[in-house]
């Protein structure tokens, strides 16, 4: 291991009371990351203080909605819009809210459509 | 009160090589609001992993960008080896080292080409890039590639550098860093480069900080942060310190790029020198179940990679946060209050890489 | 016949991973010296003879490099730089990708390669400017024609 990683799990309710901690603490935002899996969207934000890296996990229903944390990080904005882009997820009060059109891809929400690319792959031969 | 107008900047423009477009609200010659829009390069190869084999992705992985397309092969590996625990040997984290810190001289000598183009310094710009020739040949004789290296794998690398080689790269840094040293006093002395670049674009170490920024955009703010320091690959072996400038202005990123360089050809130096014998591979076998976020310094600043694997040929997820992601905002808030005639400086010094943002 | 000495470049980055548009730029500095032909790169489509593309085309860039090409003035030529501008490349199966750049836009001179290299696309642009020149003799031909026709067209009016 090059590093020590350390994953806290959280409730939805919790997300800018931890975020807020680790503002206070004098964290930067390192990155917000989206994983869906199946039924359920995991969403990681990764903070860093002198190389220590702390991750913030939250799992949600892909319908739920969230709240942004763009309101203490304003950098915030711009992982946001992604994750809202390409995943589907609903964010309330993005700072910067881009409404879709961050990337402007061909296919809407392409990480969570069902079987996006198997239409789409013959269509281009 | 004078009139807002919105001026669009890009995607096609003669400064930039690549496609970002931004919306300038100006009032008069003043930048009051700037608005990206991105998307001109997305590609959406994140979404690759799960048509891809995660050995064969390696190759995908060196193709996010073209600059540091080693640094981003590197990161990749680096993430599989540690969800697989697999000891890579010290000769190949020294190899790795090496090619990197080479990535880093072309990479800065060809941004300080493409910021003197941007202040319409012609000869200047040639200058730089005529030097950078010289690092892509010694790339491109122990790689063969000249952008696109090929040389990392999940295990180690796939190419050997011999010491006689090697010393010859170490001998032929020092007469290229004896010119690249004559060209870079011109961005650190030369009257009319400072009269561009000083007191342009200021932002201070705290702004940085809250603006999450990585790489030389934070440290020309006064924050020493150099994700080298988390000690990945050989550099828990050498000796360095991370360069920092003070002003926060468009000429300390100019300033901390160019004392990287010549940090990068002594960090060369040290790994020539301490490079053991030994294996360049490991054989790897099986699939990875885990996950971890990988963190490499690039030219630009901290990448960052996210794989999750769930012990398939398939990874679930791969993630990558380049550096450029991270300073958007700040370039965003840079912007705010500059002049029509110093955006491109702006935009530029925080070196953009929009087919890495985009992916 | 001198309009192959000095045509000028203009470079798009469609979706190019940069590797290709760095090469593009590096075959106009002193090492390769494009410019020993009279190409100068400009940035300005209604300059430019020569409409050099890098990497496939996405859903945004498509409407931009439509644009750029018609916004060039007659003749025109277009080198599609890099596997990726050919075919689509490594990326070829993700989901924004269309394809190679003549999916939108017609391609004279395909240059292979990942990244190509600056002696290829010098290569490619010098194989651009015969295309060119053949190119400059139809369109004066057409021209001319068009002129003659008109000049008849004229003709008659005033007769009537």
């Amino acid at each position: 291991m090059t590093e020590e990683q350390t994953t806290i799990t959280m409730e939805k309710d919790e997300l800018l009371g931890a975020v807020s901690d680790f503002h206070s603490q004098g964290y930067r935002l390192a990155q917000i990351c989206c994983t869906a899996l199946g039924d359920t969207i995991e969403i990681n934000y990764s903070f860093d203080k002198e190389y220590r890296f702390k991750n913030l996990r939250l799992s949600i229903r892909p319908d739920e909605e969230i709240q942004s944390i763009s309101i203490i990080y304003w950098s915030a904005f711009t992982y946001e819009n992604e994750m809202s882009e390409l995943f589907g997820v609903k964010i309330r009060n993005i700072v910067v809210d881009y409404k879709g059109h961050f990337y402007r891809t061909a296919v809407a929400t392409p990480f969570v459509a069902p079987e996006p690319d198997a239409g789409n792959a013959t269509e281009k031969e | 009160m004078s009139q807002r107008n919105v001026i669009p900047f890009g995607p096609q423009h003669p400064v930039l090589p690549e496609p970002i477009h931004l919306d300038l609200v100006t009032e008069d010659e003043t930048v009051i609001e700037a608005i990206p829009s991105i998307g001109f390069v997305h590609r959406g190869l994140e979404k690759l992993v799960e048509k891809k084999d995660y050995q064969d992705f390696v190759y995908v992985a060196e193709r996010i960008c073209g600059i540091c397309s080693f640094m981003h092969g590197m990161t990749y590996c680096q993430a599989v080896e540690e969800i697989m625990e697999i000891a890579v040997p010290e000769r190949a984290l020294y190899l790795r080292t090496v090619w990197a810190e080479l990535s880093r001289i072309h990479s800065h000598l060809m941004w300080l080409g493409l910021a003197a183009d941007a202040f319409g310094f012609e000869s200047l710009f040639m200058n730089c890039w005529r030097l950078r020739e010289g690092i892509l040949d010694i790339i491109e004789a122990t790689t063969g590639g000249r952008v696109i290296f090929g040389s990392c794998k999940i295990g180690g690398v796939r190419r050997d550098i011999d010491d006689e080689t090697m010393k010859g790269i170490v001998e032929k840094l020092g007469t290229i860093g004896a010119e690249i040293g004559r060209t870079t006093d011109v961005f650190l002395n030369d009257y009319s480069v400072q009269h561009r670049l000083k007191g342009i674009g200021v932002l201070s170490g705290e702004e940085a900080h809250a603006l999450g920024t990585v790489g030389p955009v934070l440290r020309a703010s006064g924050v020493a942060m150099d994700a080298r320091k988390i000690d990945y690959a050989a550099y828990r072996n050498l000796k360095f310190e991370p360069v920092v400038e003070k002003a926060g202005d468009c000429h300390a990123r100019c300033r901390v790029r160019v004392r990287e360089i010549f940090q990068s050809v002594d960090l060369i130096g040290q790994a020539a020198r301490k490079m053991p014998g030994g294996e360049i591979f490991v054989k790897v076998t099986g699939a990875p179940n885990g996950e971890f976020f990988s963190r490499v310094e690039q030219p630009r600043g901290e990448v960052i990679y996210y794989v999750k694997a769930n012990g398939t040929k398939n990874l679930q997820r791969f993630r990558v946060r380049t550096p450029t992601f991270a300073n958007l905002p700040a370039m965003v808030k840079m912007l705010e209050g500059a002049s029509i005639a110093d955006v491109p400086n702006i935009i530029l010094t925080i070196d953009p890489c929009i087919s890495c943002v985009e992916r | 016949m001198f309009f192959k000495k000095s045509p000028w470049i203009i470079h798009y980055d469609a979706t190019s991973c940069n590797g290709c548009d760095i090469e593009v730029v590096a075959s106009l500095t002193p090492m390769y010296d494009l410019e020993r032909f009279g190409i100068v790169n400009t940035g300005n489509p209604k300059h430019a003879d020569i409409f050099v593309v890098t990497g496939a085309v996405n859903e945004s860039s498509r409407m931009v490099v439509k644009n750029i090409y018609d916004q060039m003035p007659n003749p025109k030529v277009v080198v599609a730089v890099g596997i990726c501008a050919t075919s689509g490349g490594v990326f070829r199966e993700c989901y924004n990708v269309l394809g190679g750049v003549d999916k939108v836009i017609p391609v004279d001179v395909y240059v292979p390669g990942c990244a190509a290299r600056p002696e290829s696309i010098i290569d490619g642009i010098i194989t651009a400017l015969d295309i060119l020149e053949r190119r400059l003799v139809e369109f004066r031909k057409a021209k001319s024609e068009a002129r003659r026709q008109e000049k008849k067209l004229r003709r008659y009016h005033l007769n009537d």
